[in-house]
């Protein structure tokens, strides 16, 4: 079996799955039963300022038959004493001392005030301090969370009033509600950030109800933006992560969030470059027991790939994420369908004929049964047939020999202009 | 048997597609305290073996269902999951329930296909146990046994290990190379099994109890009983269990092919026995029991596919004499139309003949199937306690009589203990392994 241990800045874990900052870190109470279950390690929900939780304060997205594909609350910080989460905290880590136990922390932009919690908080003995820059909704609105997360500046600032008082690692979460993730990552590094984590939750307005026309959720008639989360923020927190997992100032690890769900979604965040994951609202929909199979699922796959511990996967698809202009611009796949095993259901055939290159034909063979063939020539490789196919395997996707050299565009832009500085 | 019958016993079900198991999986609620996982005479963690499925995490997967059911391939293919996993599930209420078996399948193929050996014996403890038998009773509390770090042996009479599920169920529903893969899963942990070894004949119950710290008794049960009618010794007669043997291990040499046949009985054997005859190419196949649908010991999903198979039933039908021409082979089949009266002393009513009610039946084969006997020669040469041939255990700890002999499986089955069922067998096989380790262990704690 591979070696699962992980260590994120000198914070070390049993494995790389760990219970985000939110719901079900809330207690000691839940942070035991999860370390019980097998969480390698937790991050506490966020410790600072006082506030004041409403009632409601979820959404779920449902999909067809697929409930929670996406989640969002407006849930502010913790609402419990400060004294009484750090009594816990400290019996937390008495009892589990080979876990990481790290807190969340989230108090208004003034240098003392970061200060003191981060002495208070450190006294009882923790593995890590992540600072909350992420919170979008209630905080922000009183200059915390995503309102400083959103300027680089004030990132760096807190950061580095943080790193003056802290002994631990410190870890900053960023906000996704940004155009550009990498300017306050690189921010937090020039703060003197040991990591970063991304992506706290996302804006969002879950829905309206059809009968009251109230927002979902509603509080007492009125709704307010929340934070969106779950499996269908997961592509969005892995574009994030991958660019700054590539940027050559994010020098510093990272702890990888955002609808990671399995073990497979674990493996491609350490792919792209995470040390760990962190895991909320899969915890929320299914409870702790969930982090068996990703143990399992992973430590299997690690096996199968003959790689010993999970170092040997992180990062490992960082290289291959790039910039547009340049990619291979002669590399040419087209899409192929398994007569054998298709169920005429002539998805693709609708997809490719009104929305693609009307390249899928359909076919009747001499006993009279319908068979669906890809007209190679003109099909520009999009993949759209093969993602409706129902049926995994029916349509592949395989590569043709190029008609020409490989040539990106950058390297196009660059070959024209030497040409046009020539004549 | 030629190419065409055998393609009659290939497995009736095809297994589940991968989309098929990816669109079932993905249905299931993942509930927590899940009802399924009770109803499983195994316990096996139901929801957490699908999710693995879901996540693609398929030898995990098959390890969650072996762990806790060392037969569990067999039993995703017999187990009357209607009334066991499947019928628990909270969607009976709402919808479907989850195809719990046909998912079971699935990752046990995976496996399968695999090769891979699922689990590694124990550091040796230096304690020795027979198990007697390789049935599902048997290989189970070996395979247990072997991980709490025991040298095992398993002493089979038989030249290949699996017990009924190799040699007793039909190969279109549970095809031999299911039951071999579970026995060299236990083999590969170390546990010798030694075919081709009858206890009492080849080997003596003294010298195992000599040898050995403990010994498990899992030997299931014998033949089908005689009729105790007149024309038993007829050609044309066929104990069911030998007939399914013979078709199993392809050795079957008669002829059904156009064949009238009877079966008579209502069990599993009884189904077995007709769908096979159906599958050899008989004509005509009917199964005469004396009692009714409601008191046949079938379970309803045997019985809906034997009457798919065209198998006709004939209820109130008990079978006087078997006629035969002057070659020895038999012609007719005499029966006598029965009536039920109140129950008897086991609660089921009591079918009584209806005096001159007796009519022939043309018959080319009449297959016996009314349930098997005991091994009462070897149950006695261990002087083991029984009533009727039936082992008798402490239902806690399946100890018998003799402080170092345990018994589980279809030896212990019988007078309103337990169910003939290949996941009980399997089941008292662990706990009967459980129960030795918790035994030997004292033992051994209060010598040192
Ligand atoms: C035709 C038929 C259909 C069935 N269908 C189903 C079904 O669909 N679902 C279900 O759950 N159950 C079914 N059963 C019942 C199921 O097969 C049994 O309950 C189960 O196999 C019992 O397991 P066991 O290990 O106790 O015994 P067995 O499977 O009978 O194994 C006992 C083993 O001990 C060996 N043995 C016996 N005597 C000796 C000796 N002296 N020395 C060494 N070895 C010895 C035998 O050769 C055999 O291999 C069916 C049974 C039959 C006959
Ligand atoms: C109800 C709820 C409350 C949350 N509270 C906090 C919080 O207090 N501090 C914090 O840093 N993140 C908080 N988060 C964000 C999560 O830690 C995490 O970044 C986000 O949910 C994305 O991960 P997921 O897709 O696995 O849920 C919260 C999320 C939810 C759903
Ligand atoms: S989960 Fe249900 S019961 Fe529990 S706090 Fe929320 S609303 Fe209340």
């Amino acid at each position: 079996m591979a070696d699962l241990r992980t260590d994120l800045a000198g914070i070390r874990s049993p494995n790389p799955f760990w219970l985000a900052s939110a719901p079900p870190t809330n207690t000691g109470y839940q942070v035991q039963r999860a370390f019980d279950a097998g969480w390698g390690g937790a991050v506490w929900k966020t410790l600072g300022s006082l506030v004041i939780n409403t009632t409601s304060r979820y959404g779920g997205y449902n999909i067809g038959n697929q409930r929670v594909a996406g989640f969002n609350n407006i849930e502010l910080i913790s609402d419990r004493p400060l004294e009484v989460n750090l009594k816990e905290i400290y019996e937390t880590k008495k009892m589990f001392p080979n876990h990481a136990l790290v807190v969340s922390l989230m108090v208004e932009p003034k240098r003392e005030a970061w200060h003191e919690i981060v002495k208070r908080v450190e006294a009882v003995g923790v593995d890590g301090l992540e600072l909350n820059f992420g919170c979008p909704h209630g905080m922000a609105e009183r200059g915390m969370g995503s309102a400083s997360g959103q300027v680089p500046a004030l990132v760096e600032a807190q950061t580095s009033w943080v790193k003056e008082a802290a002994q631990t690692p410190v870890i900053v979460k960023l906000t996704p509600n940004i155009t550009d993730i990498t300017a306050t990552a690189v921010a937090a590094v020039q703060g003197g950030a040991d990591a970063i984590s991304l992506i706290n939750t996302i804006n969002s307005l879950m829905g309206v109800d059809l009968d009251s026309w109230n927002t979902i959720p509603q509080v007492a008639g009125k709704g307010a933006h929340g934070g969106y989360c779950g499996p269908a923020v997961k592509p969005i927190a892995l574009s994030m992560l991958a660019e700054c997992a590539r940027h050559p100032q994010v020098t510093v690890p990272i702890s990888g969030i955002g609808g990671v769900s399995t073990w497979k979604d674990a493996a491609e965040f350490l792919l792209m470059g995470a040390t760990g994951v962190q895991v909320c609202t899969a915890a929320m929909h299914h409870g702790f027991r969930i982090v068996e199979d990703m143990i399992d699922g992973l430590s299997n796959y690690l096996d199968e790939k003959g790689l010993t511990s999970v170092d040997e996967l992180i990062g490992k698809s960082v290289s291959k994420y790039t910039n547009w202009g340049d990619l291979d611009l002669n590399y040419r796949i087209v899409a192929r369908i398994n007569t054998e095993t298709c169920i005429n259901c002539n998805k693709c055939h609708i997809a490719c004929e009104d929305t693609s290159h009307q390249c899928i034909e359909r076919h009747m063979d001499v006993e009279g049964k319908p068979y669906l063939k890809v007209r190679e020539d003109d099909c520009v490789g999009c993949n759209l047939c093969s993602i409706v196919c129902p049926v995994d395997g029916v349509i592949s996707m395989v590569e043709v020999p190029p008609e020409a050299q490989p040539m990106t565009w950058n390297e196009r832009v660059k070959a024209l202009s030497a040409v046009g500085s020539g004549n | 048997m030629d190419d065409r019958l055998r393609h009659n016993f290939a497995e009736v079900y095809p297994g589940f597609t991968s989309t098929q198991a990816m669109d079932e999986s993905n249905r299931c609620l993942f509930c927590y305290d899940a009802p399924c996982i009770t109803a499983c005479p195994t316990g096996i963690n139901i929801p957490s073996f699908i999710k693995k499925i879901a996540t693609g995490n398929l030898k995990g997967s098959a390890k969650v269902i072996m762990d806790a059911n060392p037969v569990g391939a067999s039993c995703a293919r017999v187990c009357p999951t209607v009334q066991l996993c499947e019928g628990a599930c909270v969607l009976n209420d709402a919808s479907e329930p989850i195809a719990i078996g046909m998912l079971q399948r699935f990752a046990t193929d995976a496996a399968i296909k695999s090769g891979e050996r699922l689990f590694a014996p124990g550091p040796s403890n230096g304690l020795k146990v027979a198990v007697v038998g390789s049935g599902p009773a048997g290989l189970s509390a070996a395979r247990e046994l072997a991980r709490f770090g025991y040298s095992v042996t398993i002493y089979e009479a038989k030249d290949k290990p699996g017990g009924l599920d190799t040699y007793g169920i039909v190969s279109f529903r549970l095809p031999q190379e299911i039951s071999l893969w579970e026995a060299e899963q236990v083999s590969r942990m170390g546990v010798e099994i030694r075919t081709g070894v009858r206890v009492g004949v080849d080997v003596q119950p003294e010298q195992l109890l000599e040898k050995y710290n403990a010994v498990v008794l899992a030997v299931g049960m014998g033949q089908v009983p005689n009729l105790g009618i007149e024309g038993e010794n007829l050609e044309g007669v066929y104990d069911a269990i030998d007939l399914i043997e013979s078709v199993k291990t392809d050795a079957f040499t008669g002829d059904m092919d156009g064949a009238r046949v009877v079966v008579i009985g209502a069990g599993n054997t009884a189904i077995d026995a007709a769908t096979c005859s159906v599958r050899l190419g008989a004509g005509n196949v009917k199964i005469a029991y004396r009692r009714t649908r409601s008191e046949m010991t079938a379970y309803d999903f045997e019985y809906s596919f034997a009457k798919e198979d065209g198998v006709e039933f004939r209820w109130l039908t008990a079978p006087k004499r078997i006629i035969g021409d002057e070659s020895g082979k038999v012609t007719h089949l005499e029966c006598v139309r029965m009536e039920l009266s109140e129950a008897g002393k086991d609660g089921r009513p009591v079918p009584v003949p209806i005096e001159g009610s007796e009519f022939l039946m043309e018959v080319d084969a009449v297959i016996k199937a009314i349930g098997q006997t005991r091994l009462l020669g070897l149950i006695e040469a261990f002087s083991l306690d029984h009533y009727k041939g039936v082992v008798t255990v402490d239902p806690r700890t399946y100890r018998t009589s003799h402080p170092k002999v345990y018994a589980a499986g279809d030896v212990i089955f019988g007078h309103g203990q337990g169910e003939a069922m290949v996941v009980s067998a399997a089941q008292q096989g662990k706990l009967t392994a459980h129960e030795i380790h918790r035994q030997l262990n004292r033992q051994t704690a209060e010598t040192a």
